[in-house]
């Protein structure tokens, strides 16, 4: 396995280096140079070199390649807490069915758990073609063990080309341990997926290198190509009640559904503020806002709006905010109707949690701050002047 | 009780910048930290040691340098620190990444616990912990906030999930993966400075962990990268100037629609 | 400037950077409004060894050097001066046990000042005697194998929170500066009590109280040397600790200089940043200039100090004096440019003013330290 620069095809026209996120490239005597030390193999200068001079090459694998075409059609693991139907896998549904008609292949969810039979109708309503329904008292509650063995098992069985999973503190745990059981590809936390029209195989597209970038990642040589989503991400179908289709129930040997761990107990905590995740209007503040005490100028902002308070991962980090208002990245993606950043300059792992917003405001004093790029509306401005301006115009407009 | 903990070292992300005008990532001067959320990992592997006795060891896979994180693990207490690196792992995903670091542990052999950070703060993908757990056939408990009660083989923990949290009880050995509740790390002593700098760091290649160039790295990973890219602009913003009540006026005239 | 640092030196000033801008500087603003004592603050400092490092190493010390005292003090100082204070007076408590204590002194009082367990305040001046160690009141008594304290010492810096002291009072008023002794006294000794806390202009983190002596009975093994040494006791205490003020008082003048170029880019006027001004340039230039020559001076002379240079009395004062006299006026100057702004209490920068303050008074008032620079000069020409 090794990068390769073709000597003879390279002109020293440094595309390369530009496409190199590692910095890893540097142009030495008119010739692209690779510092080994520094290069990821991540192939990102590949597709930049016009001249097509660099070469990744890769040991043959010895491993057997299954046969890639008997995997067919599109799953989606279907998550429950509390035998409620969580609405991330909803969106999921959505954006398997766009995949699926670009696959001609169906659409099938995976649901786990007990007691689940009065919900199924909704899954199809939301676009699934089939339910595989594994029910059984013992695998009431999500555990990490029993799950991942149902899921391996059945994929093993049937063979989906495709696997969704909700990015929930339970879909990334059982994800990721059935991705190693059964050697496929997994990408996190995608932001796109898509299908690609001539080789068929999925692109998933995410932030990556923790950078203001993004990757494009396929899985080609792998089956099933498994991907997460994060909540709020992708748009659910709105319910065709006459929507129909085929349940599948399964069930598996006492050993598939036991568990080393045991769930002793649920605490829920219910959080007094409004629920970000869900809010129409956000209003968000990062490092501008100088401190804690600041934020009580959003709060009555928001108030005044009905809005729901979030914070970017500098506020957060800083303490002025605590990590359940974090939008981004490592915090929550919200998809309100409006939402307004305060004091935010917009890197990329904020802006992944938040550009889904219908109308994006945005107010900074700097007026190269990355957010207004994105915002629908900027203000280069003192935030300090223009929140308490703001609050009250639309005191004294809300209330005619 | 013997720990072994999991870091990775990273760019302090928050620093990461593109240059406007090449596209690319301003890397200099950006510096390497250990990932944040690995702190709370090896925080919580020392308050165990501390409290219970044992050894710690830290184990890293990445470029000759990683081995400052390593050290700063074991000025933070840990006892031993191993870096895994060869070229062979570059390009690994975080299937053949947590092979690798799984065949690593196998390699130390007798352990009782793994602690890892919830997720790297460059990948965000939260998938290695889980990983190396579903290779060592092990049980795992993510999002880990407290560790209530330690017994001699079991563990009954607090796991964070979006609306509260699940006590677990999980034999030992086991993967723990950690978020930032859990503790908070300390800052290094003075002596553990001293000692970090004259600590040993092992090294285990390729050749060491006897694995198959195909099951690692490049080839060992099921994902490929195909291109990379910077996101593209929104469509034009409008930039809303004047006096603060001139602004005010206007936004609220735009916005009238949607606040209703 | 290189200040060609050891490693170890190196690791020192990091670590104590750390602390400073990881525990410190986001808790200056509230110990300076509330006055309570850092104890918080204290603990991270005693796990990180830095209590150690005016303690030989076979008291479970790191060693003592000045330099690398200052170091940290100076780090600590950057964050805020008044937190900053409570460590180098407990350095100032400890050295003259480390310089003059005996065997079963040493190992009954080292290990714990070394972990920071507790820390320690140094005791000589009074109401009516400050600068001038011969008008001290507070006396002591043989009486058998205890001595008798009885007196009154004020402004003692750590005062009340310490638990280790080292009290300076006369055991024979006829000798004058001669006839002074110094002893250790504990908390809880009776007899031994606190007055009022002072409520001060700046390095409100800190604790200054008076120590209040009635009929207190002192064993006598707790004497420092031998009766009537104050003279050198104090002297040599306070070559070690002067570097350790002006560190101190240079931690200060550094912390306000990064204030100030900070705010100087980041406030707009006339449609740019007040950075771009010549007139605020030169401000800076200025200040950045004056706190690299206070570094060269104290570096310099807490190395000559750790050399084991005999007298550097000359050096001593000069770099407290220099230093402090930069603090001050890097300090006014930083506020300057924060303009209004800057007089607000929401901001930063006044509290380093009150804190730089105080650098030019205590240990000595830089008066004092103008007397034993020109003493000095004087008695160099005489040779």
């Amino acid at each position: 396995m090794s990068i390769q620069i073709i000597l003879e095809k390279c002109t020293g026209c440094a595309l390369c280096v530009k496409a190199c996120p590692f910095d890893a490239i540097r142009i030495m005597d008119k010739k692209a140079v690779i510092d080994l030390n520094k290069c990821n193999l991540c192939g990102a200068c590949v597709p930049a070199c016009k001249l097509k001079a660099i070469l990744i090459e890769k040991s043959e694998s010895r491993i057997e390649k299954p046969d890639l075409k008997n995997y067919k059609g599109i799953w989606v693991f279907i998550e429950q807490k509390n035998s409620l139907i969580q609405s991330v896998s909803y969106e999921l549904l959505g954006k398997a069915r766009d995949l699926a008609k670009k696959l001609s292949c169906e659409v099938s969810g995976v649901l786990i758990g007990n007691g689940l039979d009065d919900q199924l109708d909704e899954l199809f309503w939301r676009g699934a073609d089939n339910i595989y329904l594994v029910q059984a008292p013992e695998i009431t509650h999500f555990q990490d063990e029993p799950y991942t063995n149902i899921l391996v098992k059945l994929i093993q069985e049937y063979k989906p080309e495709i696997v969704l999973c909700g990015a929930t503190a339970i879909g990334r745990s059982l994800i990721s341990r059935v991705a190693v059981k059964i050697k496929a590809g997994l990408t996190a936390d995608c932001t796109g997926l898509d299908i690609d029209p001539d080789k068929k195989i999925l692109l998933q597209t995410r932030p990556a290198f923790g950078g203001n970038i993004m990757a494009t990642i396929i899985s080609p040589n792998f089956r099933p190509q498994m991907a997460t989503v994060r909540h709020k991400v992708m748009q659910p179908l709105e319910p065709d009640k006459k929507r129909k289709g085929k349940v599948i129930r399964e069930s598996f040997d006492s050993p598939v559904y036991a568990s080393r761990t045991k769930l002793l107990d649920i605490v829920e905590e219910i959080e007094s503020l409004v629920n970000l995740a869900e809010a129409d209007i956000i209003v968000s503040g990062g490092r501008g806002m100088g401190g804690p005490d600041n934020f009580k100028l959003l709060e009555e902002f928001a108030h005044v709006l009905g809005a729901a308070v979030g914070a970017s991962r500098a506020a957060v980090d800083s303490g002025w905010m605590p990590y359940s208002h974090q939008v981004g990245q490592t915090g929550r993606t919200v998809a309100p109707k409006i939402y307004i950043a305060c004091g935010i300059s917009g890197q990329i792992q904020h802006l992944v949690g938040m550009q889904s917003a219908k109308i994006i405001v945005a107010i900074n004093k700097d007026p190269d701050a990355p957010i207004f790029k994105v915002a629908t509306y900027g203000i280069v401005a003192d935030l300090f002047q223009i929140v308490p301006a703001l609050t009250k115009k639309f005191q004294e407009r809300l209330k005619k | 009780m013997n720990i072994i903990v999991c870091i990775k070292q990273v760019p302090e992300t928050t620093e990461v910048k593109i240059n406007p005008e090449t596209n690319t990532l301003i890397r200099e001067g950006v510096k390497s930290i250990i990932n944040p959320f690995d702190m709370y990992a090896i925080e919580e592997g020392v308050r165990l040691k501390e409290k219970f006795g044992g050894k710690t060891t830290v184990i890293t896979m990445g470029p000759p340098q990683a081995e400052i994180a390593l050290k700063e693990a074991i000025s933070m207490g840990i006892d031993e620190g191993i870096l895994i690196c060869d070229k062979a792992f570059a390009g690994s995903d975080t299937w053949a990444t947590s092979y690798t670091l799984s065949s690593a542990i196998k390699k130390i052999g007798q352990f009782d616990l793994i602690l890892c950070g919830k997720q790297a703060s460059d990948g965000d993908t939260a998938q290695v912990g889980p990983g190396i757990s579903a290779h060592l056939d092990i049980p795992q408990v993510t999002y880990v906030k407290k560790i209530e009660e330690v017994r001699s083989n079991s563990l009954r923990v607090e796991r964070m999930m979006e609306e509260g949290y699940e006590i677990i009880e999980t034999p030992l050995p086991a993967l723990l993966t950690v978020v930032k509740e859990i503790n908070e790390p300390r800052i290094p002593s003075l002596k553990g400075m001293l000692r970090a700098r004259s600590a040993k760091i092992i090294t285990w290649t390729q050749k060491e962990l006897d694995l198959e160039v195909t099951a690692i790295g490049l080839s060992g990973s099921p994902t490929q990268v195909v291109k990379i890219f910077t996101p593209p602009p929104r469509i034009g913003g409008q930039m809303l100037t004047g006096e603060p009540r001139e602004i005010a006026e206007k936004l609220v005239d735009l916005l009238k629609q949607e606040v209703t | 400037m290189d200040y060609l640092l050891s490693e170890e030196q190196k690791m020192i000033k990091d670590l104590a950077h750390r602390i400073a801008e990881e525990k410190i500087r986001p808790q200056a603003a509230k110990y300076d409004q509330s006055e309570e004592y850092p104890w918080e603050v204290i603990k991270v400092i005693a796990e990180s060894d830095l209590f150690g490092l005016f303690v030989p190493q076979e008291y479970g010390g790191m060693g003592t050097s000045v330099l690398n005292l200052c170091l940290a003090t100076e780090e600590f100082s950057r964050a805020c001066g008044g937190i900053a204070v409570c460590y180098a007076a407990s350095a100032l408590g400890t050295f003259p046990i480390v310089l003059f204590g005996n065997e079963e002194q040493k190992k009954k009082y080292l290990p714990d000042l070394a972990k920071g367990k507790v820390v320690a305040a140094f005791a000589i001046t009074e109401p009516e005697a400050g600068s001038d160690a011969s008008a001290i009141k507070t006396t002591a008594k043989k009486q058998g194998k205890h001595y008798i304290l009885n007196g009154l010492k004020h402004f003692i810096t750590n005062g009340g929170d310490a638990q280790t002291y080292v009290v300076i009072a006369m055991t024979d008023k006829t000798k004058g500066a001669r006839g002074a002794s110094a002893f250790i006294v504990e908390k809880g000794t009776p007899g031994f009590t606190f007055g009022k806390k002072e409520d001060k202009f700046g390095i409100r983190a800190s604790s200054t109280r008076e120590l209040i002596f009635t009929d207190c009975k002192v064993p006598e093994e707790n004497l420092l040397v031998i009766e009537g040494l104050v003279f050198i006791v104090t002297m040599k205490t306070f070559d070690m600790s002067r570097p350790g003020v002006a560190a101190q008082a240079l931690g200060i003048a550094q912390g306000a200089l990064e204030l100030a170029v900070k705010y100087a880019k980041e406030r707009q006027q006339f449609g740019r940043s007040i950075s771009s001004f010549q007139g605020i340039q030169w401000m800076l230039a200025d200040m950045a200039t004056e706190v690299e020559a206070a570094r060269a001076l104290v570096y310099s002379t807490a190395r000559m100090v750790d050399a084991g240079v005999k007298d550097v009395a000359k050096e001593s004062a000069m770099s407290k004096m220099y230093a402090s006299d930069v603090a001050m006026k890097v300090a006014v100057d930083a506020l300057q440019i924060f303009g209004g702004y800057g007089y607000m209490r929401d901001y930063p920068v006044e509290k380093y003013v009150r804190d730089a303050k105080i650098t030019q008074i205590y240990e000595g008032t830089n008066q004092i330290q103008r007397n034993i620079i020109a003493l000095q000069l004087i008695k160099e020409m005489a040779k």
